[in-house]
């Protein structure tokens, strides 16, 4: 994106904004779809959290009939945008249904074009490329080469929808009634550099991989330049995109489980290292020298999901707050404990994070199913 | 209907929906009422002189009792939301559930009873006044707590601690009963008492990690006349049996000295 | 051939103040001052003072001013006194003007320029006396990515990391030779190194074998000289470094003046008694980047692989494109040393008129190397006359993984930077051969002021770093977006990746 572009998006041309916020997430760990009714209510009691400048929801099982194909969802700010979007999507990929987003009027700012795209990879990509790769590679390139294209979410059966404005509003205007998934994760903001742009919201995507962040990073400056070697280009001024492209890093190309990545981002203190026994001590010194660049310091609590996990995290000395909740097949996870009675008055166990140690919630197989599927809530 | 209209008489119109008074106690419900509304309400009823107040339907509403200062007693349905008793001077709030961050944020005097759990920052620069928590407490709890000839902030916790208890404390007693804890279990919470210069920590059972200026010794005969009290009130409280609480080992964690970072600087 | 030059200093005696107790005639090497019996009174010959402070110090009434001497040339901003100075010289002696220590050319120090961050309201600081502040850092080559293996939930490393030095904190002592210094000051660096759990260069001088002991906590040096390079030496360190250049001297020798060759040196370097130590400008078997692949594997083979390997060059115009070669030819580690640099001896012509200045060249190799994705490969240590703990932070939030530092290492023993260290005569004991002189250096005494000076710099980083809102060292590193710079111009921040101030 050239200057002038970031400028219109980013009149203070700041290098990034931070996340002071709200988040929430809502998962049946049985893949039983439900509708946007209690993750609306529960980030919405929120509301002293966001400032009304920045909402957004990312939903897995939305598209159940169109599941084997990567749902696009991108935000145009211009005519040529769209354009030149399209020309590259037609050239990556067979494009099987596309049409705008329906949405009503809300009380939302200057909403941009929406439009969403069900696509699948051509077959004329290079022989070693993976349909993942193909997908993120065309994300990297629209969100760089068109100017006012920004790709929202590309994973298959989920979609993300965000925007300026509180969540509720958000929800309101993206008609978010009308869908069901079986994990929903929620977020609002407080943005104070980026007013009115509508792509520095939150979840934040790759893949069908999301995640939502209360916190500011203040390794930002090297997470991004790490992330950068390895061909992902940071273009929407928001720190949480590393986070979205570290876990892509990590868990989808290097194949490291979610535990072993919790680690990197919030890796122990070597005091505490130098105690462990030697082999768990071994792996942890080569994760910290290795990934040390991907730490996350700052303050953070995240929300980050793909299909069958929902994992909360945050930061090794907990700033930010995460309250863990389950009821029956459910699993909560929010910044405030209130929200979540709200929705769930009468909760089997109540639990707050630890510093650095994720919260995972799964259900059996890669994407969700309607019947009985193992249960897990671990800590 | 009389009487109930001289009751309710001096509540604003808009609150009207949601109080009702029963007995001497003024019902609220706070449905849907944003925290503003909702201190104002309470700071309405305390100047009509109401002794006692319940809310219920509270779902994260903050900052509820700051700024009230008399002997007014509260009891709250449901989870307060942050900033529970911040600055609070005098009332007496008793919360039926969990309360969430910041609860008796620079609490002068007054008294909080939680039955249930607290989260991060309890008690942050206490003043004065109690808190008494039945089960866990997050990180950073207790930090610079400082008490001055006659105030003394008290804050009891039933269960354990996170990281960072009491840091830079400089006054005030705090105690930390390890009732949650499984048999054999120990405190996890390291860097306790870092950057502490006055003030007591008491601590019922085992605990390791802690702050470079502080050390932990064994109580002596005065400090299980203060532990009993404690112990005593908190028994009260949450209905637990004294001497099964009593029969655990306690010690006391205190600091080094009252200047601990004398020798950082070069002058 | 009668001298024009005027002596630079005027040696002042308070003469109320004196009281005759000699200290500054045994003090002073350079035969400045002489009791004289008869008179009881203490003369001073100007034209011998040098400035060192030493007499000054140790005067136990503080009867004793050095003053820089007014009386010498009528001001003029372009033939400076120091211009004059130099020619008369080089007409009286037709030779090269040597000096020591660094550049003192008033070039722009960048350091001065770059402001630091700290974080208030959208991200708290964090307080480093009471919450833990890692500063801890890992030296060598890191994988690109770490492989796992996962039986019967549990977890083993696959990867296997190369070899890596553990520093404690950012900070080691940069390469001094033993001939350039005394044995106590190469002592007292190791001892502090190892106390403050960092290292200490041998520079291209060899390492006397009574300091093998602190092995663990040393890098020996191989430059073009090869001086006291042997097996049982490469075994001795942590590490071995291929010195190819130095930011005092680029692109030419080491050279340790045969007024310093003394028995021990002799000894130690396997060369003449008396003779001028020169060191080669190219290491001859480096003649192009394949050589200095082959030599890192030599020296590999040579220790088993269990040691890194550094490299250290100066900061010369293309010092992004070498050190991208360095890296690909396999050097665990890449040392840049910036124009600021110090020497024992070097040309001053030479001192002061070739190199870069550290900032630039550290940005630009480490933009240069994330740029070819292989930042990762070696660590990246910057030198170059590092003065404060300031002047560390900004260096690693460029992307430096450790500094070197020389000057302030001497400095912090005694050193007054007199530039004097060519004659051999150091009256502080620092840069002479002469083990009587070199008794003035008390190791215990000199290593627990490095140490003080290694532990108060790392407080000051930690305080900055808490700050900041960030609590490991790996958080900051090559983070320039908590940088500003003042009074620079757009290609000046351009090169260092950093933005202006207000931005």
């Amino acid at each position: 994106m050239n200057t002038d572009d970031r400028l219109i998006v980013n009149p203070f041309n700041h290098d990034k904004d931070f996340a002071g916020c709200s988040i929430f997430g809502m998962m049946s760990l049985e893949g039983k779809r439900f509708g946007s009714k209690d993750p609306v209510r529960a980030i919405s009691n929120m509301h002293e959290r966001s400032n009304g400048l920045g909402g957004g929801f990312a939903v897995y099982g939305i598209y159940p009939d169109f599941k084997d194909y990567y749902a696009l969802h991108i935000m145009y700010l211009s005519k040529d945008a769209k354009q030149r979007t399209d020309k590259i999507l037609a050239s990556c990929f067979n494009i099987i249904y596309d049409e705008e987003l329906q949405t009503k009027p809300a009380n939302v700012v200057d909403p941009p074009v929406i439009w969403r795209y069900f696509v699948e990879p051509r077959k004329n990509r290079p022989k070693d490329q993976s349909p993942d790769d193909c997908v993120l590679d065309a994300v990297m390139r629209i969100n760089t080469e068109t100017g006012k294209a920004f790709v929202f979410s590309s994973g298959k059966d989920m979609g993300v929808f965000k925007g300026v404005g509180f969540p509720e509003d958000i929800a309101d205007y993206f008609c978010l009634e009308d869908y069901t998934g079986y994990l929903w994760s929620c977020h609002g903001r407080f943005p104070t550099n980026t007013p009115g742009w509508w792509g520095g919201a939150h979840p934040f995507n790759i893949l069908d991989w999301t995640v939502v962040h209360n916190g500011e990073l203040s390794s930002y400056g090297i997470n991004r330049r790490y992330l950068e070697m390895y061909g992902y280009k940071c273009t929407l001024q928001t720190d949480t995109e590393v986070l979205a492209y570290a876990v892509d890093l990590l868990m989808r190309k290097q194949r490291l489980p979610i535990e072993i990545v919790s680690q990197v981002l919030a890796s122990p203190f070597w005091a505490e290292i130098d105690q462990m026994e030697p082999k768990k001590r071994l792996v942890l010194k080569a994760l910290r020298q290795t990934y040390g660049s991907l730490l996350m310091n700052g303050p953070f609590s995240i929300i980050v999901a793909h299909h069958g996990e929902m994992i909360g995290l945050t930061d090794r000395i907990k700033l930010r707050p995460m309250m863990a909740a389950t009821k029956g097949s459910m699993l909560y996870l929010s910044s405030e404990e209130a929200s979540i009675r709200l929705v769930s008055p009468a909760l089997d166990k109540v639990w707050s994070a630890r510093g650095g140690e994720p919260i995972i919630g799964r259900i059996g197989g890669k994407q969700a199913v309607e019947n009985q599927a193992k249960l897990e809530v671990e800590q | 209907m009389a009487v109930q209209q001289t009751k309710t008489a001096g509540i604003s119109q808009k609150f009207l929906a949601n109080v009702t008074q029963e007995k001497g106690v003024w019902k609220v419900n706070a449905e849907n009422m944003p925290y503003k509304e909702l201190n104002a309400l309470l700071r309405e009823l305390d100047s009509l002189g109401a002794e006692q107040v319940a809310l219920s339907n509270v779902y994260g509403q903050r900052y509820l009792g700051t700024d009230l200062k008399t002997k007014l007693k509260i009891d709250i349905y449901g989870t307060p939301g942050n900033d529970l008793a911040s600055f609070m001077d005098g009332p007496s709030i008793e919360v039926h559930g969990n309360a969430q961050d910041c609860t008796g944020n620079t609490m002068n005097s007054g008294q909080v009873v939680i039955h249930g759990r607290a989260g991060d920052i309890t008690g942050y620069a206490m003043r004065g006044g109690k808190v008494f928590i039945r089960d866990d407490v997050g990180y950073r709890v207790g930090i610079h707590m400082k008490e001055y000839m006659d105030n003394k902030p008290i804050m009891v916790v039933g269960g354990t601690a996170e990281d960072f208890l009491g840091e830079y404390m400089a006054g005030g007693i705090l105690a930390v009963l390890g009732l949650t804890l499984k048999k054999g279990e120990q405190h996890r919470a390291r860097y306790v008492g870092t950057g502490m210069h006055a003030g007591i920590i008491y601590v019922r059972g085992e605990i390791g990690n802690l702050g470079k200026e502080v050390k932990k010794v064994d109580v002596d005969e005065k400090d299980l006349v203060v532990i009993k009290g404690l112990v005593k009130e908190y028994c009260g409280y949450f209905g637990k049996d004294f001497d099964s609480v009593m029969k655990g080992k306690f010690f006391k964690i205190v600091p080094y000295s009252h200047r601990p970072y004398g020798r950082v600087y070069a002058y | 051939m009668k001298s024009y030059l005027p002596p630079e200093y005027i040696v002042e005696r308070d003469e109320d103040k004196c009281i005759r107790c000699k200290v500054c005639v045994n003090q002073c090497t350079y035969e400045t001052h002489s009791y004289d019996a008869e008179d009881d009174v203490i003369r001073s010959k100007d034209e011998n003072c040098v400035n060192c402070q030493r007499c000054v110090t140790f005067c136990p009434t503080h009867a004793i001013t050095i003053r820089e001497n007014p009386t010498a040339y009528r001001e003029n901003a372009n033939m400076t006194s120091d211009v004059i100075k130099d020619i008369k010289k080089q007409a009286e002696t037709g030779g090269i003007i040597l000096t020591g220590m660094g550049c003192d050319r008033p070039l722009l120090t960048y350091w001065d320029r770059l402001l630091v961050n700290a974080s208030q309201v959208t991200n708290p600081s964090i307080d480093p006396l009471r919450e833990p502040m890692e500063i801890r850092t890992y030296l060598g080559m890191k994988p690109d990515a770490l492989e796992m293996e996962y039986t019967n939930g549990d977890i083993e490393l696959k990867t296997q990391l190369t070899p890596q030095l553990t520093l404690e904190v950012p900070i080691m002592f940069s390469a001094m030779s033993y001939g350039a210094i005394s044995l106590n000051v190469h002592e007292s660096l190791a001892r502090a190194a190892t106390k403050a759990g960092t290292y200490f260069n041998t520079g291209e001088g060899g390492l006397d074998p009574s300091l093998y002991k602190y092995g663990e906590h040393t890098i020996v040096q191989v430059a073009s000289g090869r001086f006291g390079v042997h097996s049982k030496y490469l075994h001795a360190g942590a590490a071995v470094e291929i010195k190819i250049g130095q930011g005092a001297k680029p692109g030419i020798g080491g050279h340790l003046p045969g007024e310093k060759v003394t028995a021990e040196i002799s000894r130690t370097r396997m060369i003449p008694l008396g003779t001028d130590a020169l060191s080669p400008a190219p290491q001859h078997d480096i003649y192009s980047i394949e050589d200095l692949r082959q030599l890192i594997y030599a020296l590999k083979e040579a220790t088993n692989y269990e040691k890194p390997i550094s490299v250290k060059i100066a900061a010369v115009h293309n010092a992004a494109a070498i050190a991208s070669g360095i890296v690909r030819a396999g050097a665990d580690i890449v040392a840049i040393d910036g124009v600021r640099g110090s020497t024992g001896a070097a040309p001053k012509i030479i001192r002061d008129n070739v190199g870069i200045p550290i900032e630039l060249a550290l940005a630009s190799v480490d933009q240069r190397l994330r740029d070819e994705g292989i930042r990762n490969r070696a660590s990246i240590v910057a030198a170059g006359g590092f003065r404060s703990s300031g002047d560390v932070l900004k260096a690693i939030a460029l992307g430096a993984d450790a500094v070197y530092i020389a000057t302030a290492a001497l400095v912090a023993i005694g050193c007054t930077v007199c530039q004097k260290c060519y004659t051999g005569k150091c009256p502080w004991g620092i840069a002479t051969p002469d083990p009587w002189i070199g008794k003035r250096v008390n190791p215990d005494i000199a290593s627990e002021r490095l140490t003080n000076l290694l532990r108060g710099w790392s407080h000051e980083i930690k305080e900055m770093m808490g700050g900041m809102g960030v609590n490991s060292i790996e958080s900051l590193r090559g983070n320039r977006l908590h940088l500003r710079g003042v009074g620079l111009t757009d290609t000046e921040l351009r090169i260092l990746g950093v933005k202006m101030a207000g931005d």
